[in-house]
């Protein structure tokens, strides 16, 4: 057993909040390693101990190696947490700790190294038996040997930048004819890009659902599925709705998932929590990656577990055993996360910035919310536009989505705009309704902004008005503007 | 501030019998509005949507800021009159917010009659600048109109209050400080030309947009030159050559796009502060108005059960309770907006009209807004009234009411007969906005008085001759006069006229007066220079 007294939170916002009450339950003390912006957050008030790491840009804080490891030691904290997002998958960062004796929460680097490169991740997947797409990533990239695998993958095909991301890089091959135009293309944006014109070619899913498991290895080497999470509602990559369990995916299929994942993390020698995210469609699943770290979708399946997945990774961190029993860990009942953005649902998701006003979360049973600012904080456009999560549990997932809408309704938020409107309209969407959606649904029947509501349609929608419309009235000489337009009431009548 | 009580019995067959007949009466009203809305025909609407345009009630929700109330005035204009055949009387008007600033809005409607001013057009287009010079609102026109309805041009063109009135108003408008935007979504031809002309800042929409004094039909026939209507007055024209127009905008979404943009830099500001309150939902049930109101409308019935339904946690701070009690009068809050509330409970008596009359000297020296609540027959009539001075006490609230500077509104709530529609702010004395419940009735006096005086005028004629008329003649000689008051004093004859803003469903009141208060704060009123007469 290692001891653990004092850990250092190098993240912000609702999942720095939400580790430092985990440390709280533990007895541990924390050292929020925050940025010169980020005083007037959450985080900064219930952290036991604080260390300002450098100036808002995040290059210039959350993500230096060296001012987080020095903040950390200067406090005596004996542990890292790096949340998720800026530092969490970064194997130097790991190693730094490392090297400063300070214990990583997360995986070792090595395991962090070997995923956070997608081709020796799939070379370890195949190994391990496990399907992934099929696709070519050999070191001869000659367009011949190229223009050949594709046609040996079949279409459609895509061609991806070995070094892209955030969809740059990236080509659809829908046919023959268009695949000389298309690898040549991603090459090309590649090389501007990313300074290297390697891609690898893989077979393209049209309809495919995302499904992912959570593992957990602990410091025994024990190792636990905990079952899947489905994160299909994506806009460009990012995730906006997730769910436990994933609804049209056969039992059989998940749980070859679930075996999959297993002899992944095994295969690994992984430690700790993780995740294994498969695309699947049409009865067959692939491995797409696996991150190394919490997700920000990890209360779901803790809500269908009853588990704490902050809590087991300290402890697996400090060397203690789970209380988990196998047999006793089972999905029941039905749970979603709505990520809060804060952003204009009528005008292509702008980010909104600003002072946060008066907020009101409606608790109740089965409802959980995940909120790492508070009123009068301030929204700056520094970081991701995340304020907060709502997650709810209840018996079955029609219940489950009329708790979240509800919720959501009775949800106010003041001063910033936020993507609530654009929620509940995929909440209400048949797709999701009858959970037939792919990672395309967004695309597919959102491609634009939200249509601006009417005003038969704000009879239903009228404490949400008040609340993404009004909030920005401008102050007027005379004070007049603090009494409320009764312009944006949502009247009743008419 | 007292709740004020109510004593309504929810559960009697009274409120019942009221509640079911008012049912009908709103479905008439509801129904009529639903037909009006749709405008013109469904061929003509479809030819309008293949241009690629909006129609005038799309173009106005796109215009205001999103889920935000429209407050529509006169939407039943021209409703019975030429044949039925001018819903709206082919115009939208009424009050909206852009980038939470106030403007009046008038939208041409070009699926009836190609948008052209008919006599009640020019009427209710008039009416909408007079609110926005009242209230101090930016005018935004919407224009798609083929000018003057030609067959009745001696009825729209040449009279003071007729078409040429829109671009003087326009020009005092404009000197006063209120914006004048026109944003150019059709034709805008001969007389039309000037609405754009006339304006602060114009918007022209590409290839539907047209303005020009001549069209290419009246340019051929009297120069003999061939010009198509773009080359003549398009978007590109006016936006590079003539500058008559400002903007150039693609489509209909575009150009109320650019509008906001114009209004959004304005540079408006100041409002009149009132001393407001938190707001207040009523105690009681908005709903149960309908139960309030008599199915039988010479019943007497407590216009307290009216108000506590409308104002701010029904609290009512009344003034002179024991005095003149065939008035109330009191102060209250609507939608926090401090309001003083005068309202007919019965006949009016020197007493009451003297009453009145005070507590409309002491909102004005308060600067507080009156909303009067019509319900009246008229003066006391007879010797003794006569011989105290009725005439001289009713003149006393007429010069107050007419002269107080305070914003008034005013809502038919029953009947409004004679000069007590004088005393209780109607229609010429300019409340800043006048509203009927569906079930309201207007005219000089009620139809069956009307029918008596008449009948006795007669048959003092017929006694000079020695002749009489029997029983069943006397009513012959009614039946038309009763007939005629009937049609004539119905609120849907008023309104189609223009005798009022609209109406309104009960429920709507407070809505409706919380957003004319509010408009009417973007306009400073002078202060009284004299001191309260105590009456």
């Amino acid at each position: 057993m290692r001891r653990i007294d004092k850990i250092a939170i190098a993240n912000r916002g609702e999942v720095a909040v939400r580790i430092i009450r985990a440390c709280q339950e533990l007895g541990i003390e924390t050292v929020l390693l925050h940025s010169d912006v980020d005083k007037n957050t959450l985080a900064f008030r219930l952290s036991d101990e604080t260390v300002c790491i450098g100036s808002a840009p995040a290059n210039e804080s959350y993500l230096n190696i060296q001012a987080n490891i020095d903040g950390a030691i200067s406090l005596g904290a004996d542990a890292i947490h790096p949340g998720f997002g800026f530092l969490s998958e970064n194997a130097a960062f790991a190693e730094a700790c490392e090297k400063n004796r300070l214990i990583f929460i997360g995986p070792s680097a090595d395991a962090i190294r070997l995923f956070g490169d997608k081709i020796s991740a799939k070379n370890l997947v195949k190994k391990a038996g496990v399907p992934v797409l099929p696709g070519y990533n050999g070191e001869d990239q000659s367009l011949d040997c190229l223009l050949a695998q594709v046609e040996t993958i079949g279409y459609p095909a895509i061609v991806k930048a070995t070094a892209g991301g955030g969809g740059r890089g990236l080509r659809i091959i829908p046919n023959k004819e268009s695949a000389k135009e298309a690898i040549e293309s991603a090459m090309r944006e590649g090389l501007s890009a990313f300074g290297s014109s390697e891609v690898f070619l893989e077979k393209y899913l049209g309809s495919a659902k995302h499904i992912e498991v959570q593992v957990f290895v602990d410091s025994s080497s024990q190792g636990f599925h905990l079952y899947e999470r489905e994160c299909s509602v994506q806009r460009r990559h990012q995730k906006i709705i997730e769910e436990a369990p994933a609804q049209e995916v056969p039992l059989k299929v998940k749980q070859q998932m679930y075996d999959a994942a297993i002899k992944i993390a095994k295969e690994a020698k992984y430690i700790g929590a993780g995740t294994v995210e498969f695309l699947y469609q049409d009865g067959e699943f692939y491995f797409l990656e696996m991150n190394t770290r919490l997700q920000v979708e990890h209360p779901v399946t803790e809500m269908v577990l009853g588990v704490d997945l902050v809590k087991a990774q300290i402890l697996t961190a400090s060397e203690q055993s789970l209380l988990w029993e196998k047999e006793l860990l089972s999905q029941r009942g039905h749970a979603i996360e709505c990520r809060i953005y804060a952003e204009d649902p009528y005008n292509k998701g702008v980010p909104s910035t600003g002072k946060l006003g008066y907020c009101y979360f409606p608790n109740g049973g089965g409802r959980r919310f995940e909120v790492g600012f508070e009123p009068g904080d301030e929204i700056t456009s520094f970081y991701d536009s995340m304020i907060a999560k709502v997650i709810v549990w209840d018996e079955n997932r029609p219940r489950a989505i009329q708790k979240m809408k509800t919720t959501l309704k009775q949800t106010i938020i003041f001063g910033l705009k936020t993507n609530i409107p654009y929620l509940l309209e995929i909440l209400s969407h048949n797709e999701f309704v009858d959970a037939t959606m792919t990672t395309q649904f967004i695309e597919k029947n959102y491609p634009d902004s939200l249509k601006k509501p009417t005003s038969s349609e704000l009879e239903s929608l009228g404490e949400l008005l008040n609340q993404s419309v009004s909030q920005a009235s401008e102050s007027q000489p005379g004070g007049a503007a603090l009494h409320p337009s009764p312009w944006v009431h949502g009247w009743e009548h008419l | 501030m007292h709740i004020l009580e109510s004593s309504l019995n929810t559960s009697s067959s009274e409120f019942t019998k009221n509640k079911t007949q008012y049912a009908e009466v709103l479905e008439k009203f509801k129904g009529a509005v639903k037909k009006i809305q749709l405008g013109g025909s469904e061929e003509a609407t479809k030819r309008h949507k293949s241009r690629g345009k909006l129609t005038a009630r799309q173009r106005i929700q796109e215009l205001i800021d999103p889920g935000s109330e429209f407050l529509e005035f006169s939407s039943m204009a021209a409703n019975g009159v030429y044949d039925n055949q001018v819903p709206a009387a082919g115009v939208i008007t009424g009050i909206g917010v852009v980038h939470e600033a106030e403007c009046v809005i008038v939208a041409n409607d070009a699926t009836v009659k190609g948008g052209t001013y008919f006599p009640l057009t020019v009427k209710k287009h008039l009416r909408s600048q007079e609110i926005a010079l009242e209230n101090g609102l930016p005018c935004i026109y919407l224009v798609d109109s083929g000018g003057a309805f030609l067959p009745m041009q001696d009825e729209v063109f040449p009279d003071k209050e007729h078409f040429g009135r829109i671009f003087y108003n326009q020009a005092r408008m404009s000197a006063e400080g209120i914006t004048q935007i026109s944003v150019v979504m059709g034709s805008c031809t001969a007389g039309g030309a000037y609405v754009p002309a006339m304006s602060d800042e114009n918007v022209i929409v590409k290839e539907t947009g047209t303005i020009f004094l001549g069209g290419p039909p009246l340019v051929k026939a009297a120069t003999g030159e061939e010009v198509t209507s773009q080359e003549l007055g398009g978007a590109l024209v006016h936006c590079e050559k003539s500058g008559v127009t400002d903007h150039y905008a693609l489509d209909d979404n575009h150009a109320l796009e650019i509008t906001r943009d114009i209004v959004f830099n304005l540079n408006k500001q100041g409002r009149v502060s009132l001393k407001t309150r938190p707001i207040e939902e009523p105690h009681y049930d908005a709903e149960e108005l309908y139960g309030v109101i008599p199915s039988d409308t010479k019943q007497p019935y407590d216009v307290k059960e009216i108000i506590t339904r409308i104002v701010d946690g029904s609290r009512f701070h009344e003034f002179k309770s024991n005095y003149g009690k065939t008035i109330v009068t009191g102060f209250a809050h609507i939608w926090g907006y401090p309001v003083g509330i005068i309202a007919n409970n019965g006949v009016l008596f020197s007493e009451s009209a003297l009453k009145a009359t005070h507590f409309v000297e002491l909102c004005d020296q308060r600067g507080i807004p009156l909303v009067f609540l019509q319900n009246i027959t008229g003066f006391m009539v007879g010797k003794d009234y006569e011989n105290e001075g009725i005439a001289k006490h009713g003149a006393k609230m007429v010069m107050s009411v007419s002269n107080a500077r305070v914003p008034k509104f005013t809502v038919v709530i029953g009947g409004s007969y004679g000069a007590g529609n004088y005393g209780m702010c109607g229609r010429a004395f300019q409340p800043r906005q006048m509203w009927m419940w569906p079930n309201a009735k207007i005219s000089v006096m009620g139809g069956e008085q009307a029918a008596n005086v008449l009948l006795t005028v007669k048959m003092d004629q017929l006694a000079k001759k020695g002749e009489s008329l029997s029983t069943a003649e006397q009513a012959t000689f009614k039946q038309p006069i009763l007939d005629k008051y009937e049609k004539e004093s119905s609120c849907y004859y008023s309104t189609a006229r223009i005798w009022d803003d609209g109406v309104i469903d009960p429920v709507d009141t407070r809505k409706v007066l919380a957003l004319g208060i509010s408009a009417s704060l973007n306009k400073a009123w002078p202060k009284p220079s004299k001191g309260v007469y105590r009456m």
